[in-house]
């Protein structure tokens, strides 16, 4: 279909059907929700549309705006996490055998074959006081006290008087790695398209001319995959600033993101206007986000030109 | 409301949302009162009826009834909120029966299609938050109070302190993760109403609870009890089935309903508004309150049923467990949890998005 104005039939026959699904599935249902973000509640299921802005105004308080602020500054630490472990894997994997390259992709993929919520159910398990982590943890504590005793060391108690398991789950911490879990796929894979498609000859021009790896790295392979790292930011910061079930489940007593907040206005609280208000302005940072990506490579287009 | 159930993935299952569809598609216009298809689409908790209940019910009428499972009321009430997907009975909790009444989103039920009424123990033949029964009868009804593992407390916590204001278990303690619940103790603990719609008095248990926060371990959603029997925590505040459920397990675990007083709840069947089958609806909730049937569902799920037939044919472990049964004189201390009203259950929201933020 090399022009859609020659063959306007072909072009209009083949995109009715993702036009449908788009309108019918995407863009009907997110105008329902913008439209209640600008009613009130009449009762207990009634919502009038009144095109009252109090809803903006109660998501605008500053309790509100500090719940967003620490849902953006989760979801970022998360990204970032993505980022410094996933580009060495992306790489990694570019540069590795052509035969290897199937079967390590499919290694990252793997995991995304299992419910994101019975992985974070997992990752319980892992972390918890009498997780699999903690016994690790205890086995080498027993093995260690073990040998000091066999040293004739066991007086002093070294190594405290009894095991004390590390406070792995129930942190922000947790909910942080299992953001990174959740999503970290998201991260490699579009590295990965970038890296593998670079042509070898720069770098090894780079080399061939005197600049050591690190340069190598900073001056040539870095500018080249930018678009990669964008992308993965993107696709990993959108979904991690919703996310609400890998706080509830990993979580302490100050967990709370955004996602929360919103998921309790459909449910417990019952106030869907509010909850619809909180999410555009999810929305709008989102659009945020992704303006900042189109100015950035829009920068970076003129640079390269 | 959290009842028995395991790894709590139910929550969000699809399982339970495609049925509904499935149940809405298969709704045929013309079913009317005279002429029904045999079949019932009875929407429950998880792991909440007896293991051969819905075989009995086929047995007993010839009607096939098809069960779909929901984690929480709130799942169910946002599920019905915008019309009913084919559900014939529902099990809401009293305070959301109360709400679904306001919302117009149950039917008036015929007291005289349900001859089981009679075996209902008396005390749950009139209800505040549905005067007369007219939408509801009881299903099972149990308490809020304090789990704990016995070999990690220095007494039996029989008061909300341990859990609200004290340090001595510092790290090792569960809340549920719902405002209503934990301001509602909190409420109770200052020697207020469960139900209170007073906002001094909602911020003074709010800041009772954030004093406590370095405390307690978690707000546990949906897995208080799991977090109890894995030793997570020695102590959790939840719903008397789910401790109940663990304590068949580890017999190191105990359940007190604390002498301040707690929640008494009431899941009661209810028929939604524009049900496919009211007629094998009302024959499904006279089936439930057959002593047999009640019997049955009860020595199984070991809650409180409120079918006095039944009582009768269970045994004494059932009937004089404490856990199940609490005292009269706990139980003059506890409270339903009522329908407060949208406005001041955006208080309660708004206190509870203060808690998890300070």
């Amino acid at each position: 279909m090399e022009s859609w104005r020659k063959n306007a039939l072909v072009f209009w026959v083949l995109n009715l059907p993702p036009s449908f699904w788009l309108v019918a599935f995407f863009l009907v249902p997110l105008g329902i929700v913008w439209v209640i973000s600008f009613g009130e509640k009449r009762g207990v299921i009634d919502i009038a549309i009144t095109g009252t802005l109090d809803n903006y105004a109660r998501a605008l308080e500053p309790i509100y705006l500090e719940i967003f602020w620490k849902s953006i500054v989760m979801a970022g630490a998360a990204t970032v996490a993505c980022l410094l472990v996933g580009y060495p894997v992306a790489f990694a994997i570019a540069f590795a055998a052509e035969r290897w390259k199937p079967i390590l992709l499919m290694l990252v993929v793997l995991p995304f074959w299992i419910n994101s919520l019975i992985r974070t159910y997992a990752l319980i398990a892992v972390f918890r006081t009498r997780g699999y982590i903690n016994s690790g943890l205890e086995w080498l504590w027993e093995k260690a006290d073990w040998l000091l005793s066999a040293f004739g060391l066991g007086h002093l108690q070294l190594l405290g008087e009894r095991f004390e398991p590390a406070a792995l789950l129930y942190n922000n911490t947790a909910v942080t790695l299992g953001i990174v879990y959740a999503f970290f796929p998201f991260m490699v894979l579009p590295l990965y398209a970038n890296i593998d498609k670079i042509d070898r000859a720069y770098i090894e021009a780079s080399l061939d001319l005197g600049a050591g790896h690190w340069r190598t790295f900073l001056s040539v392979v870095l500018p080249l995959t930018w678009h990669g790292i964008m992308s993965g930011i993107i696709i990993v910061f959108v979904p991690a600033l919703g996310a609400f079930f890998i706080s509830d489940l990993l979580g302490g007593t100050d967990s709370q993101l955004i996602g929360n907040v919103i998921e309790r206005q459909f449910k417990a609280a019952n106030d869907w206007p509010f909850g619809a208000a909180l999410s555009f302005l999810l929305m709008y940072l989102t659009f945020g986000a992704l303006a900042l990506r189109a100015i950035t490579s829009g920068r970076k287009h003129r640079l390269e030109a | 409301m959290n009842k028995r159930r395991g790894l709590g993935v139910s929550r969000r299952s699809f399982l339970a949302g495609t049925g509904a569809v499935a149940a809405g598609l298969s709704l045929g216009p013309g079913s009317s009162w005279g002429a029904e298809e045999a079949k019932l689409n009875f929407y429950n908790w998880d792991t909440y009826i007896g293991e051969t209940t819905l075989d009995d019910f086929n047995k007993a009428t010839g009607i096939a009834a098809k069960m779909d499972l929901y984690a929480d009321n709130d799942e169910l009430f946002a599920k019905l909120r915008e019309g009913n997907p084919g559900y014939d009975v529902i099990v809401p909790t009293n305070d959301y029966v109360e709400r679904m009444i306001l919302g117009g989103m149950l039917t008036p039920l015929e007291h005289g299609n349900i001859p089981n009424i009679k075996n209902i123990d008396k005390f749950f033949l009139d209800a505040a938050f549905d005067p007369g029964r007219k939408y509801s009868l009881p299903y099972m009804w149990g308490t809020q109070g304090i789990g704990y593992r016995k070999s990690k407390v220095s007494s039996t916590p029989n008061t909300w302190k341990v859990l609200l204001d004290s340090d001595e278990y510092s790290g090792r303690i569960a809340l549920l993760g719902d405002a209503t619940s934990v301001l509602g103790i909190g409420l109770k603990y200052l020697g207020y109403s469960y139900n209170s719609t007073n906002p001094k008095e909602i911020i003074e248990a709010e800041q009772l609870v954030i004093r406590q926060k370095r405390n307690i371990k978690t707000f546990a959603k949906d897995n208080g009890q799991d977090l109890l029997l894995s030793g997570e925590v020695d102590l959790a505040m939840e719903w008397n089935g789910d401790i109940l459920q663990i304590m068949a397990e580890d017999d190191d675990i105990s359940y007190v309903v604390p002498k301040e007083g707690s929640n008494v709840w009431q899941d009661c069947m209810c028929i939604p508004t524009g049900a496919p089958h009211p007629q094998n609806a009302h024959a499904f909730i006279n089936f439930i309150l057959d002593a047999e049937a009640g019997a049955a569902i009860a020595d199984f799920i070991q809650y409180a049923t409120p079918n006095d037939a039944a009582r009768a044919l269970l045994s004494d472990d059932y009937n004089n467990n404490p856990a199940i049964f609490p005292d009269d004189e706990t139980l003059a201390r506890c409270e339903p949890s009522i329908y407060l009203g949208e406005d001041v259950q955006r208080l309660y929201d708004e206190a509870w998005t203060r808690v998890l933020a300070a």
